[in-house]
């Protein structure tokens, strides 16, 4: 037997309707984020159902200490702090001493951050987004545009989140090892790609279909916008693109309003 | 003048879509593809929110949520620019620059309030030290549901002013608007498409062969384009 399955075979089972509370308070883990304990305290928010299971339930001098600690500062991917949820209520609820649990937590928000994060923000929700947007100018429906990329992101959201619960309850403080899985390893890599390959598609068809017809503009269109990237691009750190567009926008209006 | 009771609508679904951008559940109804095209749903022209929406994607993916980061917030804005640009289903001069500026403006200040929305639950937080220093279940979900609400609100409010103000500013500039339609429309969509670019190559560049997917994908995409 693998030390995988051991593991799994070894975890004690959490209630239905525990992990269904724990994972619906997991959507709404960054209510209360402030800049000065972070994701702290939605963390204890999403561990407290698996801390009422604590011998003695909710009015013991245990899961308030657990509470209480599961409460502050933490700092982590919204989607992949499920995996630190899952592992901390399995740590609470083994007893594991409160030093323990207290390093953990420490050593558990910066991977759980930059995996995250270069994941999704920066793999599958541009991926997603440009790949929604090549349909767009592929000239599909409306619905099938939006529901393509809402369905497309969420499968990949969810699943992160269930898998992070699953893996963390079933892993506890050994979780590090689970953070080694293939997909959040290569993923990025991998997604990255693809996205390369979406964006390259969607932005001259997102392009076309957006001006319409009439597309004798397109050619040079398409230099300008080879050129405003290569400007964007060479500014990367001192003005944000967005912002850009904002002044040239307002400045487009006046013109246009005041001639 | 717009009505007040037609504005329900908008300001609940800039409140919902605000809610989604950090909140609950990052489902990611707030982009602007989505938000923008729900907008236009609202006032019965759902393709000519998605035509905005995708011009707002293209600038909203150089501004993706990293940690804790200011970021504008796409959610409510999207609502506003879909809304003041599904308002003109004949697509006038000028209608999706001054949409697009709308979103825009109401993004910027949209990041404003999530950063003072931030400061608000920290001190809301300082509030409860005691409680949640000694484990008080309820001061834990009710920071949680404290802060939600107020950021429902938070989005609802700045929709609603966004869009009470410059839905009429836009429909004056629009009846001066000199320059041509097609014109207005492909500076916007010039510039939009440049931020993507810009966007997509801080994001792709150090991964290993991205640009040569990009160079191909580009292929396939001006081929494709060509043949429509």
């Amino acid at each position: 037997m693998t030390a995988a399955a051991l593991l799994t075979r070894q975890a004690p089972e959490l209630p239905t309707r525990t992990r269904i509370a724990m994972f619906v308070r997991l959507l709404a883990i960054q209510g209360s984020w402030n800049y000065e304990t972070l994701l702290g305290n939605g963390i204890g928010f999403c561990i407290e159902p698996a801390l009422r299971l604590l011998p003695g339930g909710i009015h013991t001098p245990a899961f308030h200490a657990a509470l209480a600690r599961e409460s502050r500062y933490f700092n982590a991917h919204p989607y992949l702090a499920s995996v630190a949820v899952g592992a901390l209520a399995r740590a609470e609820l083994d007893g594991e001493s409160p030093e323990r649990i207290e390093r953990f937590r420490t050593a558990l928000c910066g991977p759980l951050g930059s995996v995250g994060d270069r994941l999704v923000w920066a793999g599958w929700l541009p991926f997603c987004s440009l790949a929604s947007l090549a349909l767009f100018g592929l000239g599909a429906r409306t619905l099938s545009v939006v529901g393509f990329f809402l369905v497309a992101y969420n499968v990949g959201h969810f699943a992160l989140r269930i898998w992070g619960l699953n893996t963390g309850w079933t892993h506890g403080l050994r979780v590090a090892s689970a953070l080694g899985n293939p997909v959040l390893r290569r993923g990025p890599q991998q997604i990255g790609r693809l996205a390369a390959l979406a964006t390259g598609i969607a932005i001259p068809l997102a392009l076309g279909r957006i001006i319409g017809p009439g597309r004798n503009l397109i050619g040079i269109l398409l230099v300008a916008v080879a050129i405003g990237a290569l400007v964007i691009v060479r500014l990367h750190g001192r003005v944000e693109g967005w912002r850009l567009s904002l002044v040239l926008l307002t400045a487009f209006a006046l013109f246009s309003v005041i001639r | 003048m717009i009505e007040l009771v037609a504005l329900i609508p908008i300001a609940l679904l800039g409140g919902i879509l605000g809610l989604d951008v950090v909140s609950f559940p990052q489902a990611m109804i707030s982009r602007p593809l989505v938000a923008s095209t729900l907008a236009g749903a609202l006032i019965g022209q759902s393709a000519s929110g998605l035509l905005l929406g995708a011009a707002l994607e293209l600038i909203a993916l150089e501004t993706l949520p990293f940690g804790a980061s200011r970021y504008p917030e796409w959610g409510s804005a999207s609502v506003v620019g879909g809304a003041i640009f599904a308002s003109h289903p004949s697509h006038p001069a000028g209608a999706m620059t001054l949409a697009t500026l709308s979103a825009l403006a109401t993004t910027w200040i949209g990041g404003w309030t999530m950063v003072k929305l931030r400061e608000r639950n920290a001190v809301w937080a300082g509030h409860r030290r005691d409680a949640l220093e000694a484990g008080a279940r309820g001061s834990v979900v009710s920071l949680q549901l404290m802060g939600m609400t107020a950021d429902f609100l938070r989005g609802a409010a700045l929709t609603v002013l966004a869009y009470a103000l410059l839905a009429p500013l836009a429909a004056a500039c629009i009846s001066l608007w000199s320059v041509d339609a097609r014109v207005s429309r492909c500076f916007v969509v010039g510039l939009a498409a440049s931020v993507a670019g810009g966007a997509a190559w801080k994001l792709f560049h150090s991964t290993t062969g991205a640009r040569w997917f990009f160079v191909g994908g580009l292929g396939l995409g001006l081929f494709m384009l060509f043949l429509r």
